[in-house]
């Protein structure tokens, strides 16, 4: 990106003045470094997003943005339904509440090492992952819809899932006000046998070892140690969020005209807030979110069994969940007043600070626990949401490294074969269906998530707690 | 007359299709080769068995869009990959056939799953001749 097209606020704060039809301005949070790598898309959809009517304060982008659909990938805004605000299905992407969560397994690395390809295999048996798998949970039509508005508690209901589990899912694991009467039969037949599947692409379950810790009391109040052995999930919404997010980017992007609304492209597609469309998306939605709470819920049982058979009496707890891609109704304070917000985090994560009352009480002095995934070479962090983030944008973080290399370019230059001979000798162990997929996936093509969780640290976005690196990775 | 074809360009995180043909239908059919091509090779995927799709919508361009969904769409139920397309359109309408079999994960090894296509570089539209239909797909 240029960056002479930007106001230095501070070294990892730059700004886009409103232009053009701009109701606020652009706020981007990253290093020089990481604006410099920025692809000129971002500018440009950062400032799309600034033109929609009844946004608030800023159209944000986190350390990682990238080029995505209408919004950019880390985009963050804010939308008012008393003053015409609207919500996006591009703004919230395709695969709805795509997210990460992170759990404690009592185990130390040199426990895991002993055991490390029975584990693999384990895990890799008991869990569907990759085009074409179908989990063991068939849905017929009540239970589908019993799913869409129970969530992750639907998953523990059905013996799929722990109770304690729910306090630490945002929402505590159900999503309110999801209507399931939203969602077409299509995306219901779509997800009917994909409960408990991971997908495929960048979505993964990593065995890591938690090699380095910045905050020694945050990690103390996350249960975090050296030489610990978490595992993190990361997957979404499967089938029937896709499904939902195509349909109604049709509908959003036909009827604009209608709601008196100017696209700057079709893809930022929305519709008001307080209309009958926007209504039916946020109910379809919300589904949208409850299902993909459930897959990772039961995608965890499934975890649980697999750990079990290899180390038996060994339970797993979670640390937290987090979600990515979603839309949620939320109050902040807005010039000294409090407002109601719908606040759309494409490729973002929830980040609130300190004390905010839906935090888990164990957890709450210390603020969120942010879940950054990395690669399958590299390192995820575990960050914790502060106080700053509330009022910088609206209690958001990054979510991810963010591809540097097309999937295209990374398959002409690897092999999944010498990618994943590559990790063996770093001791990391890949299991996936696809060689292909391996190599389109290769470290080298994402960029460095290192440097884009120091700019979140750095602009005060979040704080850096704990970094860990993969020993198993499943991937789709 | 040019000899129909199809290619993949260049997106940062997903990947873009586009296929070239004499007339709409066949940049349409291209551009589903296109697609196929991003999950496995095509010469891996038996023309076994044919599914017939229709969707109807008045602007060319959606209608792609609606096209690649619904062939999204039948993959994903019906755990199928395709390798032959024929497609028909008439005014706002459009009648195809896909063939290919069920997925084999051992045979195809899938790479990824696409989620959706996009409006993201979508464009139908003629060049000297010849058609061009081409978007983003989310994968």
């Amino acid at each position: 990106m240029d960056i002479n097209k930007l106001q230095r606020v501070s070294d990892y704060q730059w700004r886009i003045d409103p232009v053009n039809g701009m109701h606020v301005p652009g706020i981007i949070f990253a290093s020089k470094e990481l604006v410099l790598e920025m692809d000129d898309k971002v500018y440009q959809q950062v400032s799309n997003v600034a033109r929609l009517p009844g946004i608030v304060n800023a159209s944000y982008a986190m350390p990682d943005a990238h080029w995505g659909y209408g919004f950019p990938i880390g985009g963050v805004a804010a939308f008012d339904p008393e003053h015409g605000g609207v919500i996006s299905a591009g703004g919230v992407g395709f695969d709805i509440s795509c997210g990460v969560r992170t759990l404690h397994t009592g185990l130390t690395v040199q426990q895991v090492m002993t055991k490390q390809h029975e584990l693999a295999e384990a895990l890799y048996r008991n869990i569907p992952a990759g085009l074409g798998s179908t989990g063991l949970i068939h849905l017929n039509n009540r239970e589908m819809d019993a799913m869409l508005n129970g969530g992750a508690r639907w998953a523990v209901e059905r013996g799929l899932g722990e109770e304690a589990d729910l306090e630490r899912i945002e929402e505590h694991g159900c999503m309110q006000g999801a209507d399931p009467h939203q969602i077409s039969d299509f995306a219901k037949k779509r997800q009917k046998d994909e409960m408990g599947t991971l997908g495929s692409g960048n979505h993964y379950l990593e065995v890591q070892k938690l090699v380095e810790i910045y905050d020694d009391d945050i990690a103390k109040v996350f249960g975090l140690k050296l030489n610990d052995v978490k595992i993190s999930i990361h997957c979404g919404s499967r089938g029937l969020g896709h499904q939902i997010g195509t349909e109604f980017l049709k509908s959003m992007a036909v009827s604009a005209k209608e709601h008196g609304i100017t696209l700057p492209d079709r893809e930022l597609a929305c519709a008001p807030i307080n209309s009958n469309l926007g209504q039916r998306y946020i109910g379809a939605m919300r589904g949208a979110i409850n299902c993909a709470l459930a897959n990772r819920e039961i995608i965890t049982h499934l975890t649980r069994e697999a750990v079990k058979q290899v180390f038996p009496g060994i339970d797993l707890s979670l640390l937290y969940d987090v979600s990515h891609n979603t839309c949620k109704h939320e109050q902040h304070e807005v010039d000294g007043e409090t407002k109601n917000l719908f606040v759309h985090r494409k490729g973002a994560t929830r980040a609130y600070g300190p004390g905010h009352p839906s935090l888990p009480a164990a957890l709450r002095h210390a603020g969120q626990p942010v879940l950054i995934g990395g690669t399958m070479g590299t390192a995820s962090y575990i960050l914790a949401g502060t106080k700053q983030s509330m009022q910088l944008a609206y209690g958001s973080a990054c979510h991810g490294a963010g591809r540097s290399m097309s999937r295209r370019q990374a398959s002409k230059l690897w092999t999944g074969r010498n990618v994943m001979q590559q990790l063996a000798s770093k001791g990391i162990l890949i299991r996936s269906p696809s060689l292909r997929g391996i190599a389109e996936e290769a470290p080298s093509a994402y960029k460095d998530v290192t440097a884009v969780v120091n700019a979140a640290d750095q602009a005060g976005l979040s704080r850096l707690v704990a970094k860990l690196e993969p020993l198993i990775c499943i991937k789709g | 007359m040019i000899t129909p074809h199809w290619q993949h360009f260049e997106h940062q995180a997903d990947i873009g299709i586009r296929g070239f043909g004499n007339n709409p239908a066949e940049a349409f059919e291209q551009a589903a080769l296109a697609m196929s091509a991003i999950i496995t090779e095509l010469s891996l995927i038996k023309a076994s068995s044919e599914i017939k799709i229709v969707c109807e919508e008045a602007e060319q361009d959606l209608l792609f869009v609606d096209w690649l969904n619904a062939l999204i769409y039948e993959m994903a139920t019906r755990h199928m990959l395709f390798s032959r397309f024929e497609v028909v359109i008439e005014n706002r309408r459009l009648t195809a056939s896909a063939r290919g079999e069920p997925i084999d994960v051992k045979r195809h090894q899938p790479v990824v799953e696409i989620k959706g296509a996009t409006y993201t570089e979508l464009a139908v539209y003629e060049s000297q001749g010849e058609w061009i239909a081409q978007c983003v797909v989310d994968v």
